[in-house]
């Protein structure tokens, strides 16, 4: 960015321009995430647009191949009037675009035709927000736990059992550690479903607690995988923060050891996975792809998945949509609160 | 906890009429590698009266780093206290109590309302997630448990009027200091909870001279005000010289001289000594030519036989390769050189 105040100005009245500073600041970044939003819709607009080929017409064959027989010409142009005309002016289509956009309005499906997919999108978005934000904060929890807890006592026996663990099970593929649950916890012992997020006969309570018992699976497979990075990202935080001189100070300050290791040591290792915490979140709705399709989860990973599958290009450019505006949203968030977590990037822009 | 009764206080100095704060005995520290174990202090016996600033010099890898952290109490592995004393003497005629063999818990009680540290760089010192005054709010209200917010805010602004810092600087996150600022800042925050004894490692290094004397001043002032007793550590003799009343001497991890600052200025018993004193320009007396001294500090993995400062010595004899001298009592120092033994002195 531009404007760098001088940190080492030593006489700043700090306490009366800190404020303004910190607004000054998040009205930048607004401005910045407001231009890459624009620049993610057009491009969600450009792109299909320039794509080879045109869809009408791969629709009508895909049609002529189920049906087995030849459409009349017919068929083409009603197709081209839904979805919208190929030879039409670009900009008047843009606008529309953009019209449509502020309606909520995605378009139509083709492969669930005439369902919209704004609908579709906002069935599967509730399940994937539950299960990916859920894990994901979960994952984020216990492996920092953890990896303050190792890299407080770094060489300790916690950590020599602990942390070598870690890394063994973070380096194991998903997929497999997904299908060997599956295997064991459904196919063998039949504690678990197998498959789905809800059981579709129930109401009420026992629907809720059914999603929970069909969440189980998918859930732990996430948190047992992703838990592993997050614990040794904080742990080599945590070694070197550790030997801070303020580390130093605060045990000379006679302050209690869990204060020490949380107010002193962990807040400072902390920075860094912050970040990563925020990226992480802004990931969950594209997120859990893998998870979705293994256990047929009904959410946006699964939804999109299958759009791909069946090509069905309105739903896919939403999923898309709505995929680059989450990552940016988060990383707003990430950046407004950081402000807040560390004080020393407030003077940097 | 066994409090060895204090039998016998004949000090470094022989007349020792204060009552100590702190005695230390004999206390050597290991660093624990793999290949055995190397000795950075050796038998150090040092004793520290009420509002007593005591120095201690020496070059980088003297051992006078680990002295403090073993002081203090805050060193980590390898380093290990494998043998001696450290007993502090509290102000209200408790006894004495040693240091090395409390439990964590005890010497957490005992910490910054003893014994509190001014560490060499105040950036690295200060959280920088934290206001500064969470900072003293957080040790006052550890010490006085019954002080309450609004409490630890006043005492933390009288702190602070100490060192000349006003008190809105409170709110203030460290960066947002000037280097002297901070520096003057854990000087108050030392002070925060009374303490007996303020253990100082290289107070001044990371400031402009400018600072480092407006620093050393207030220190002299609040020590003269509020009776504590520093134990300053430095490689800069000329800098303990003005401000310490002792001073103490050390190569390859023992004392080789301590005594009254004047007395080590004037006639140092010691050839290291002399060679410290020579190696930087008086400033009130004329101008005499400057000396290093030759060679460096010795490797401590493999000290030298006998004296260890015998290879760089400029008047060794030969029973310095072989004999290890000990301390001296001259009437004003003690120092640890053969020649003194022996009767013609150098």
């Amino acid at each position: 960015m531009t404007v760098v105040t001088d940190v080492s100005a030593p006489a700043a009245p700090t306490t009366r321009l800190r404020v303004p500073s910190r607004w000054a600041f998040l009205a930048r970044r607004l401005g910045f995430y407001l231009t890459a939003a624009w620049a993610a819709i057009t491009l969600n607009f450009l792109l299909p647009r320039l794509m080879p080929g045109d869809p009408s017409v791969a629709i009508v064959d895909q049609l002529q191949r189920v049906s087995g027989r030849q459409l009349p010409p017919e068929t083409l142009v009603s197709i081209q009037t839904l979805f919208g005309d190929p030879d039409a002016n670009l900009a008047e289509q843009y606008l529309a675009y953009l019209g449509q956009l502020a309606r909520f309005d995605l378009g139509i499906s083709i492969s669930r035709f005439p369902t919209p997919v704004a609908d579709l999108v906002a069935s599967g978005l509730p399940w994937t927000l539950m299960l990916v934000g859920t894990t994901t904060v979960l994952a984020f929890v216990i492996g920092t736990g953890l990896g303050v807890l190792t890299g407080w006592k770094a060489g300790g026996r916690f950590d020599a059992i602990v942390t070598p663990a870690s890394t063994f099970i973070s380096s194991v593929p998903y997929f497999w550690v997904a299908l060997i649950a599956l295997w064991v916890f459904a196919f063998e012992l039949r504690w678990l479903p197998s498959s789905g997020g809800y059981d579709p006969d129930l109401e009420g309570p026992a629907f809720w607690l059914s999603a929970l018992r069909y969440g189980i699976l998918p859930a732990a497979t996430i948190v047992f995988s992703a838990f592993g990075g997050w614990l040794l990202g904080m742990r080599n935080m945590t070694v070197t923060t550790v030997r801070e001189e303020y580390v130093l100070l605060a045990q000379a300050k006679g302050l209690s050891p869990s204060r020490v290791v949380l107010r002193y040591a962990a807040r400072n290792a902390m920075l860094p996975s912050f970040t990563g915490f925020a990226l992480a979140l802004g990931g969950v709705i594209g997120g859990a792809l893998l998870t979705e399709i293994v256990f047929s989860y009904p959410g946006i990973g699964y939804l999109l998945y299958d759009s791909l599958t069946k090509r069905d290009y309105p739903v896919m450019q939403g999923v898309f949509l709505l995929i680059a505006l989450t990552v940016l949203l988060a990383n707003l968030i990430a950046d407004s609160v950081y402000v807040f977590v560390d004080p020393r990037v407030r003077e940097q822009g | 906890m066994s409090a060895p009764a204090r039998t016998e206080t004949r000090t470094l100095t022989r007349s020792s009429p204060h009552e100590a704060v702190l005695e230390v005995r004999d206390l050597t520290v290991d660093y624990i590698g793999p290949d055995g174990a190397v000795t950075a202090c050796k038998d150090v016996t040092l004793s520290l009266r009420r509002g007593e600033i005591l120095g201690i010099a020496g070059e980088s890898g003297s051992g006078k780093s680990t002295l403090i952290t073993a002081l203090t109490r805050l060193q980590r592995p390898p380093a290990a206290t494998t043998s001696g004393s450290i007993t502090f003497h509290p102000r209200d005629g408790r006894a004495g109590i040693d240091l090395v063999g409390l439990s964590p818990r005890e010497l957490r009680r005992l910490r910054w309302s003893t014994m509190s540290i001014v560490l060499q760089s105040a950036m690295d010192a200060l959280n920088p997630v934290m206001r500064l005054g969470d900072q003293f709010a957080d040790v006052l209200r550890t010490h006085y448990r019954d002080l309450d917010r609004s409490g630890a805010r006043d005492r933390t602004t009288e702190l602070l009027a100490m060192v000349g810092i006003s008190a809105d600087r409170a709110r203030s996150f460290p960066h947002e200091m000037s280097g002297g600022m901070r520096q003057r800042a854990t000087i108050a925050l030392a002070l925060a909870c009374e303490p007996e004894l303020v253990v100082m490692d290289e107070p001044t290094t990371a400031v402009d001279v400018v600072m480092q004397r407006q620093i050393l001043a207030q220190v002299l002032r609040l020590r003269r005000e509020l009776g504590f007793a520093v134990v300053i550590v430095t490689h800069d003799l000329s800098l303990l010289l003005e401000v310490a009343d002792r001073i103490a001497i050390m190569y390859a991890g023992r004392i080789v001289e301590v005594g009254t600052a004047s007395a080590l200025y004037r006639d140092p018993a010691h050839p290291y000594t002399r060679g410290l004193r020579d190696s930087f320009p008086p400033l009130h007396a004329p101008l005499r030519e400057l000396r290093g001294i030759p060679g460096t500090p010795p490797d401590l993995r493999r000290p030298p036989s006998g004296c260890p400062f015998h290879p760089r010595c400029p008047v060794r004899v030969e029973a310095c390769q072989s004999t290890l001298p000990a301390l001296v009592p001259l009437p004003e120092q003690e120092a640890a050189c053969l020649l003194l033994t022996s009767e013609e002195n150098p």
